[in-house]
């Protein structure tokens, strides 16, 4: 059995264990969903920008992947502050390795994630236009997971404690997720706001599964979304890698 | 197989480690004391390749672990001071995990796996979450994890602490054993100077960074002119009676310590 097999098998493990969790990770997608879909759905209806559930849906299933492979990669400081960071780190194998495992393990976490967002997406009307579409979902759901799990580690890799934790999720993550056109139309983005929102890799991974599942007020092109995904998520991966590389414990 | 010359470690101006020096032999159990924040954990970090030496050598087994980091990896097992579990994961996944991150195969893996638990009575409690365990089951899980990929050297870091007497001493008579039978080389570190008297073979004192003595219990007592390896240690790292006694170094540390605010 492969070292980075078993690190996936952890992550995996560890959230598969943890129930209420789960569960209550459901509750903040859903709250978007119902609040904003129900809420400005008129508005956005009668703005001539087409069904808000629909728009947004793709926006809150980029959310919860993005949520949820960032704090895996940010994990690494649960790790560190637990000690078995350590574990790993004395081990002969690469870090190489054990940076793949985790990031993996963390990516796999945020697509099961993902998925059950978009469930809870089908159950509250959303309809994708047909059953190709979901696996092209899945796809950008894995490129999404991928570049922020990596992130995360690369981020964590620094951190030597919590404190910077709150730092992060203020001044990275929620500008990721609002700049991303994940609640409004990023076509409708004028001025500084539409350069900004165009370096923002969520923005693409969004407007991929909104090309795929047909939503209306798409941005870029899907195959633009693809490149540039896999493009960030190289990059990203790398990033990652080498910051890990670069942990003293 | 352990070798340390002129081994200096550097957190911004504090010197951790200072200059230390100091060989341990095939099959010899060496025990590394010190009062607390002496340099002992930050020394067997560099030792393990969680930190760099800011300068100095080390060889273990004839490798140096700051090149040749995997093959030096492989050749030791460590209990760590600090917890290094995980907590989500059982205690067989605990081992699993070791086992596989040091490419023990299979079978082998299930059957040692086995043993050890049963040895450190925790094979009851083998699919349990470690995060339900007692301090000093996790402490017996993190020393039966250390000895699956039956290492050639271990690197003990207070492995004892928050044991109680019963596992303290089956622990060292497992530690003696392993080190008889397949000459095991030990490197520890402890507070219970008797447990250090009774294990090891040799000793080295370390107060603030500096190793300030060398030798068999024995010999140590003797050039203190001591009858116990406490009064021993107490003698050298001259924390008793410091008032009425206190060296010129120690003055001088007294002084540094009350213009630092304390915080060394
Ligand atoms: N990462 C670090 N950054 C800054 N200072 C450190 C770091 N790690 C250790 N130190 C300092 O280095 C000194 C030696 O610490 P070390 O952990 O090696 O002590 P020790 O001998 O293991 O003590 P103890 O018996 O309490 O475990 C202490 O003054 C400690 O504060
Ligand atoms: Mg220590």
């Amino acid at each position: 059995m492969s070292v980075i097999y078993i690190l996936w098998l952890r992550e995996v493990k560890r959230y598969l264990r943890s129930r209420v969790q789960i569960i209550a990770s459901l509750g903040n997608p859903l709250l978007y969903l119902l609040v904003l879909g129900f809420g400005l759905g008129p508005v956005f209806k009668r703005a001539g920008n087409g069904d808000y559930l629909q728009f947004v849906a793709p926006g809150i299933i980029g959310m919860s992947v993005l949520f949820s492979s960032i704090f895996s990669g940010l994990g690494l400081l649960w790790d560190r502050q637990f000690g078995f960071l350590k574990e790993t780190l004395v081990a002969p194998v690469s870090r190489m390795q054990i940076m793949v495992g985790r990031t993996l393990g963390g990516s796999t976490v945020a697509v099961i994630q993902g998925l059950l967002i978009t469930l809870v997406c089908v159950i509250a009307g959303f309809r994708p236009p047909n059953p190709l579409a979901i696996p092209l979902t899945f796809g950008f759901m894995v490129m999404i997971a991928v570049v922020f799990a990596s992130l995360g580690v690369a981020i964590g890799s620094g951190l030597q404690d919590m404190q910077g934790f709150q730092l992060i999720m203020n001044f990275l993550v929620m500008p990721i997720y609002f700049l991303s056109g994940a609640l409004f139309p990023l076509k409708d983005a004028h001025g500084v706001l539409k350069y900004i929102t165009r370096t923002d890799p969520l923005a693409y991974g969004i407007d991929g599964i909104r090309s795929v599942l047909g939503a209306p007020n798409v941005a870029f092109d899907a195959r633009l979304d693809f490149v540039v995904l896999l493009a960030v998520g190289t990059v990203f991966l790398m990033f990652g890698a080498w910051r890990f590389h670069k942990i003293e414990a | 197989m352990i070798r340390v010359q002129n081994l200096v470690k550097t957190f911004g101006t504090l010197n951790a480690v200072n200059d230390v020096s100091f060989e341990v032999a095939e099959g010899e159990i060496f025990a590394f004391l010190g009062p607390n924040g002496a340099g002992k954990t930050t020394t067997i970090k560099m030792l393990t390749t969680l930190l760099k030496p800011t300068s100095g050598k080390i060889q273990l087994d004839g490798l140096d672990p700051q090149v040749q980091r995997n093959e030096a990896r492989k050749r030791f097992g460590i209990v760590f001071q600090d917890p290094s579990l995980d907590g989500d994961l059982t205690a067989s996944e605990n081992m699993e995990i070791h086992g596989v991150l040091y490419h023990v195969p299979h079978k082998l893996r299930r059957q040692r796996t086995e043993e050890l638990l049963k040895q450190f009575e925790l094979w009851d409690r083998r699919n349990d979450q470690v995060k339900k365990f007692s301090g000093g089951m996790k402490r017996r899980l993190e020393i039966a994890r250390g000895f699956l990929h039956t290492p050639r050297i271990l690197f003990l870091d207070e492995p004892t602490l928050g044991l109680d007497p019963q596992s303290r001493n089956q622990l060292w008579t497992h530690i003696k054993k392993v080190n008889e039978a397949e000459r095991v080389t030990v490197f520890l570190t402890t507070h219970y100077m008797d447990e250090a008297d009774r294990v090891a073979h040799r000793i080295g004192v370390i107060d603030h960074g500096k190793l300030v003595a060398q030798g068999t219990p024995a010999a140590i007592k003797e050039q203190t002119g001591t009858t116990t390896l406490e009064d021993a240690f107490l003698a050298l790292t001259g924390s008793t009676i410091r008032e009425e006694s206190a060296s010129s170094a120690d003055q001088m540390r007294q002084f540094a310590k009350m213009w630092s605010g304390g915080k060394r």
